[in-house]
């Protein structure tokens, strides 16, 4: 409304606007009331952590502090050839101070994140500097080891001196920021991180566009059936989600293991022999197979949902129209299924991508995802800041797949049920 | 309506769904060339089953339907080439009214101006004209109503079914909306089979009226006969108002039989079903042909005891204590000469014999 036509009054002379906001208001503060528990306990367990994980992905203080001298003489060196004696000199302070405090094993691992090697000098370094002698502690350090000569580790060294890095970023997709401030990729031997990102997304595909052809037959038949069929088939699909995903998966490997059942079905029957039985586990074979029956329901319910809504006069008419079955469907009952599909879709790849007990039961070595990375991260090498940078970048992708989601298809579309 | 040869023909069609009922029974039924028929019947009484028979989505259990003097019961639905409109229009929700129009057209392959053109035309006929580039959740119930009318004619199909299209439309709608189907079937001359439970529509828009219950057609008849001269008590109390009185004949000659009624009364009626003494009888009665302060000629004079007036706008309905039956109606003109009709009152209520049809006593 603009501001030029009258004011309304109520009936008292309160402006009508006044008086609505005024209830609403009221209403408003109920509601709020009402959804506040949730709102809090999402703020807690949801919203605080990936705020944690987004520090901890980029905080790189534990080095700074522990090489403080270090850094500030590292500031003049320009990292082309061997740092000089100064730096030389506060390297071996900081590290005194460190054995002191006993925390040299903890740069020790953070250094050997940053770049292998480290580990080993940095004990023999521990080892030797008790009977260093005070001055030319250039000499003395890189007589320690040969490594402890070699530019490289000290570039490392420097590569570290920021309290923000995100380097961690870097790292997850097989790339670092050289001497020059350059984005290089790593030596293509050690190329790992893209390598399992693409397998991720390659395999969350895959597992639904599997998903969906297998879902849309069911959903229809759900759909379509009289009720009595239709209880029995829901449940068949239900069934699996009142199963525990560790039994689910670890039938899988029962059945798709070399001795067994399926192997054995087929050696029986004559269609395999013996000596050939498929490798259907440890590797991606397995992770399909398991993962596509595993997030099987969670296509069917959005679809069936979709499917139910449509009305069988729609198909009807489209027949006595002239329609054959097969324009029908695809003209008529298809297009009104696509909510469905995206819900069921979107639903399906979010939770793939980011899958991870299945695949480290049966995917082996080439069909783990990269959630099995971080969960490698996290309990083996304990570099927290770089899976946290990972279960980010996975977060973004996610987010950005619901982006270009929304952007081609319109979340509005998205119907659950 | 005299040709002698049927554009549709059911040929003693049963249809069971579960092999233990029949939900259609025996079903003869011939559809003449440009006719306006109406299946009528209560739900549940088989008429939706036999328009889906016809449409091909439904196989008849047994008997042979023909169009055009050819079985059709092996020829999938989308190969008949009937039109439909459907209860609830089935307009393609995603689709606007040009490409609702243009499905049945492009499956037919016509070409983009005979597409255009014949669009136009069915258009203009449901005075649609403009609302091309609508999606149906755009337009009223009124109108969309209008798109599925046009879109089942929009092909020229010589034969159109029509289930229950106007039953959520409110009554005004519905009203006007009868005589714009009545008038399209007119101009084009297109035959109508068309399902309805409501008889004033029946009445209004057909050439024929089917009158379905319990799986059989109960009388088959242009709307007056079948008004005026109701075969049996289910299509007498089906169609329009009727009053009743049961009893026993007990004289019977020449067009004429004497009904003894419980309460010893015996009025004269007009012979339908019965044919002996001692028959059990219905004696049906409309409103209308029963008046106050009757004739001398009049062979059934009555007095009656007024127990209601309901005031109906141009004419009232008199509820009358008559003869042991106290729901027997009258309808009395909304006029000011009529000052005595009171609650309470006694009036002389009379009909003509030939009015008072004797029917069966089956009833629903």
């Amino acid at each position: 409304m603009s501001s030029e036509t009258q004011q309304i009054l109520t009936t008292d002379g309160i402006p009508l606007e006044v008086s609505l906001k005024k209830v609403e208001r009221r209403n408003k503060f109920k509601a709020f009331l009402l959804v506040a528990p949730l709102l809090l306990f999402l703020l807690i367990v949801y919203i605080s952590p990936i705020i944690g994980m987004l520090f901890n992905s980029v905080d790189d203080r534990m080095v700074t502090n522990a090489l403080p001298k270090t850094f500030i003489a590292m500031e003049k060196w320009d990292g082309k050839e061997l740092p000089s004696e100064e730096v030389f000199e506060a390297f071996y302070i900081d590290f005194q101070k460190l054995i002191e405090e006993e925390k040299e094993g903890k740069l020790s691992t953070q250094l050997n994140y940053e770049k292998n090697g480290f580990k080993s000098i940095i004990k023999k370094l521990r080892r030797k500097s008790k009977s260093f002698e005070e001055g030319n502690y250039k000499e003395q350090i890189m007589g320690v080891h040969e490594r402890w000569a070699d530019v490289e580790y000290w570039r490392a060294i420097k590569r570290r001196a920021p309290s923000y890095s995100y380097s961690k970023y870097l790292k997850g997709v097989d790339m670092y920021q050289n001497e020059e401030g350059k984005f290089v990729q790593v030596e293509e031997d050690r190329r790992i991180y893209k390598k399992l990102w693409v397998r991720t997304l390659k395999i969350a595909f895959f597992v639904t566009l599997f998903c969906f052809l297998m879902a849309y037959p069911i959903a229809h038949l759900l759909a379509t059936l009289p009720m009595k069929y239709s209880n029995l088939l829901m449940i068949c699909v239900l069934l699996p989600f009142w199963t525990s995903l560790l039994v689910r998966t670890a039938s899988w490997m029962i059945l798709l293991q070399q001795q067994g059942v399926v192997n054995d079905f087929l050696v029986w029957t004559g269609l395999v022999a013996d000596d050939k039985r498929l490798v259907m586990m440890y590797n991606e074979t397995g992770t399909y197979i398991a993962m596509t029956q595993i997030l099987l329901p969670f296509m069917v319910l959005p679809l069936y949902s979709v499917m139910k809504t449509i009305s069988p006069s729609l198909v009807r008419a489209g027949k006595s129209l002239g329609g054959t079955p097969f324009i029908t469907f695809w003209k008529v009952y298809f297009p009104l299924t696509i909510p469905g599909i995206g819900a069921g879709s979107l639903l399906v790849f979010i939770l793939a991508i980011g899958y991870y007990i299945t695949p480290e039961l049966v995917g082996g070595a080439s069909g783990t995802l990269i959630s099995n990375m971080i969960a490698y991260h996290m309990k083996s090498t304990l570099d927290w800041s770089f899976a946290s940078a990972m279960g980010l970048m996975l977060l973004a992708g996610v987010l950005a797949i619901y982006w270009i989601y929304n952007k081609l298809v319109g979340i509005d579309n998205i119907k659950l049920g | 309506m005299s040709s002698s040869k049927s554009f549709v023909k059911f040929d003693k069609v049963d249809k069971s769904y579960d092999g233990k009922t029949l939900v259609v029974k025996d079903l003869n039924l011939d559809i003449n060339e440009g006719e306006f028929i109406t299946m009528l019947g209560p739900s549940g009484s088989g008429k939706t089953t036999c328009l889906m028979m016809l449409a091909g989505f439904e196989t008849p259990t047994n008997g042979e339907i023909y169009l055009d003097s050819k079985p059709i019961s092996r020829i999938p639905p989308h190969k008949r080439g009937i039109g439909m409109v459907f209860q609830n229009y089935a307009l393609f929700p995603h689709l606007t009214v040009y490409e609702n129009l243009a499905f049945p057209l492009k499956v037919r392959k016509f070409s983009k101006d005979e597409i255009d053109n014949k669009i136009d035309k069915a258009l203009s006929m449901v005075s649609l004209s403009g609302f091309e580039k609508r999606m149906p959740n755009q337009l009223s119930g009124g109108q969309q109503q209008r798109v599925a009318v046009a879109r089942s004619l929009v092909f020229d199909p010589q034969l159109v079914l029509m289930d229950e299209p106007l039953g959520a439309l409110d009554k005004n709608l519905r009203e006007s909306m009868q005589y714009e189907i009545k008038h399209i079937h007119e101009n084009i001359g297109v035959t109508v089979v068309y399902v309805t439970h409501d008889q004033s529509e029946a009445l209004t828009m057909s050439t024929r009226i089917a009158v379905f219950n319990d799986g059989k057609v109960q009388q088959l008849s242009n709307p007056d006969k079948l008004y005026e001269e109701p075969v049996n008590s289910f299509v007498a109390e089906f169609i329009g108002e009727t009053n009743t009185f049961s009893g026993e004949v007990t004289d019977i000659a020449e067009g004429k039989c004497k009904v003894k009624l419980a309460t010893g009364a015996e009025i004269i009626s007009n012979p339908i079903k019965v044919k002996s003494k001692g028959e059990k009888t219905k004696v049906s009665l409309r409103p209308e042909r029963a008046i106050i302060d009757p004739e001398e000629k009049m062979d059934n004079k009555y007095k009656g005891k007024i127990e209601e007036i309901i005031y109906h706008g141009d004419h009232a309905r008199v509820r009358l204590n008559l003869l042991g039956n106290k729901e027997f109606i009258l309808k009395v003109p909304n006029s000011s000469a009529r000052m005595d009709i009171k609650r309470g009152n006694e009036i002389n209520v009379g009909w003509n014999s030939n009015d008072a049809r004797a029917l069966d006593l089956k009833s629903i």
